[in-house]
């Protein structure tokens, strides 16, 4: 640890003599972390305030939420509709990676704009737009419509992730299986694929935390009994705070932990 | 199948030719691979934000017609709702500057094994729902909050302040929900500075501080940047936050989208509004695409 403080870092400059610049960093790592791990203790408190710390223990709220019809519902919608995200975005924005990585025409560049799109347009006019075509199309308040639309941003995601994947393997092995008399689906299938599992979990992770997270367009288009969790959550936090909100938040931010723990983990693992 | 017409090639005259005719073929069966994708981008996404683009042309009367424009300029309101967003957006970008370069900065010194762990807490932030993170604001920026009961303990205040339901804690909020869309593209930028100038600038005499103004800031710059755009482009679009921690007295471009559709049903208003705002959004990528082009031609080879 001395030896450490005393030797310089990258900057030339000895970390002792920095200890200054490592307070305000934990500091604000701690700002950066905290908000997000109150909410579980808080879910865990017998008061009806929300106080933080909590005065009291009691697992009231967790038996509240599973005798909420209304949680319940939004609680498997959003499930639902994640789990399809995930079956939508990730075959094809894994067969759009693919395209781009391998079709050498010029205009390949266009689609892979074209793909990465959604991240750049406002997220409230795709809200409004979606609201406006649904209307049309009759598929306001239903699964389907947030699937397709929750798809629709998860494959930025999934073409990003995937590309990173391909640019790390390399494909003649693919070109060795199709010179043996393997058709290009076989060879993809067994010989790439199980090369680039680790980019494909990925992807498959982070859409399904994009639509179970997703609140902006879900606000528009989803309701009645097709309301997400986020949008029942979004309402109860304008109207009153109902405390079941601790519940939810708790465990939405439990599946981000584990999610982004496996994905870390999985990245590890495919560097060494 | 190409593989196969390889192996045969029986005709030595048209070979070159029908592999060039195959070649093309197939890549153009490669492309066509990502049209479920495009499709559906299509459909999502082109198709209504084309919609919103046609509609704000609509007038009233259902005729051709630039009124819905010609409001927003007339409209002394809409000019201060912009000026908001553009202010807030401004403000929060400069904080995540200010929170955030000594946070990379921060992690480049740590020696490797402590890397991932510190990383984890700027991307487990960026993975958690952003109403989780806006809720849990709400409750410690309340009266009796942890921030306020801190402060009070401290004695840097003698009682509680409004922090909730107003510009501070909109503010507070979104820099949070912002700094790891800052950290991420800087650290990526501070990762990749070679040491050997650091070196070179120390055995040349330059102290520290010299050595982080003329070599490291400069070389970290196009990270700041980067970072600063992403972050002043999503705040400019923002709802969900401002709307709750702003308590109906900070109003963005998006929350009033979100109330022409909701409340008036307006769609020229609303879809003039966010026409102007993927118009901005664009040209303000743009402009820093094209700062990072000059600046990358202007810069000294270094290697």
């Amino acid at each position: 640890m001395i030896r450490w403080l005393t030797s310089p870092a990258w900057d030339q400059v000895a970390h002792y003599r920095r200890l200054w610049l490592y307070a305000i960093a934990i500091l604000v790592m701690i700002i950066l972390v905290a908000p997000t791990l109150i909410v579980i203790p808080m879910s865990f408190s017998d008061s009806k305030y929300l106080t933080f710390p909590p005065t009291g223990w009691s697992l009231g709220w967790y038996r509240t939420f599973f005798e909420s019809s209304t949680w319940l519902m939004a609680t498997k919608t959003s499930l639902l509709v994640a789990v399809f995200t995930v079956l939508v975005a990730t075959p094809l924005g894994t067969l759009a990676a693919y395209a781009i990585h391998e079709s050498r025409l010029a205009a390949m560049s266009g689609v892979h704009a074209v793909l990465l799109s959604p991240m750049m347009v406002p997220v409230i006019m795709v809200a409004i737009g979606l609201y406006f075509i649904y209307a049309r199309l009759e598929l306001l308040n239903t699964k389907l419509g947030l699937v397709l639309a929750h798809a629709m941003l998860a494959i930025p995601l999934v073409v990003i992730t995937v590309l990173a994947g391909l640019k790390t393997y390399d494909m003649n092995q693919e070109r060795v299986a199709r010179s043996l008399g393997a058709p290009r689906w076989l060879a993809f299938w067994t010989v790439t694929l199980p090369q680039i599992r680790p980019a494909i979990l990925n992807a498959v992770l982070l859409s399904f935390l994009t639509s179970l997270d997703e609140v902006n367009v879900a606000l528009f288009i989803s309701g009645g009994e097709n309301s997400t969790v986020t949008r029942v959550m979004f309402n109860s936090l304008r109207d009153e705070i109902d405390p079941l909100i601790t519940v939810v938040s708790t465990c939405l931010v439990l599946v981000s932990v584990t999610i982004v723990l496996v994905v870390q983990l999985a990245n590890r693992k495919s560097h060494q | 199948m190409t593989a196969a017409s390889y192996f045969t090639g029986s005709d030595e005259a048209g070979s070159a030719a029908t592999l060039k005719d195959d070649e093309r073929r197939e890549r153009l069966a490669i492309a066509g691979l990502s049209l479920p994708a495009l499709l559906l981008v299509a459909v999502c996404l082109i198709i209504p934000v084309g919609s919103l683009l046609a509609l704000s042309f609509i007038g009233a009367q259902g005729n051709l017609s630039l009124e819905n424009y010609q409001r927003l300029i007339d409209n002394k309101a809409y000019l201060a709702i912009f000026l908001t967003t553009f202010e807030i957006s401004a403000v929060i970008t400069l904080i995540c500057m200010l929170l955030g370069y000594p946070l990379a900065y921060f992690i480049t010194l740590l020696p490797p094994r402590a890397v991932g762990f510190a990383m984890l807490a700027i991307i487990l932030p960026f993975w958690t729902s952003l109403l989780v993170r806006t809720y849990a604001w709400m409750v410690l920026l309340q009266k009796q909050g942890l921030v306020n009961s801190t402060l009070l303990k401290l004695g840097v205040i003698d009682e509680p302040i409004a922090l909730l339901h107003n510009y501070a804690g909109t503010v507070i909020g979104m820099s949070h929900i912002m700094l790891p869309f800052l950290v991420l593209p800087l650290y990526g930028a501070m990762k990749a500075i070679d040491h050997d100038l650091i070196r070179a600038a120390a055995n040349l005499g330059a102290g520290p501080i010299v050595r982080f103004w003329t070599v490291s800031f400069p070389l970290s710059l196009p990270g700041l940047g980067a970072g600063a755009l992403i972050v002043f482009v999503l705040s400019l679009g923002f709802y969900v936050t401002p709307a709750l921690l702003g308590g109906g007295k900070v109003t963005m471009v998006a929350m009033r989208i979100q109330k022409s559709v909701a409340l008036y049903p307006n769609w020229g208003a609303a879809s003039a509004l966010a026409v102007v705002l993927l118009v901005v959004t664009a040209l303000v990528l743009l402009l820093g695409l094209w700062i990072w082009r000059r600046n990358r031609g202007n810069r000294p080879v270094m290697s």
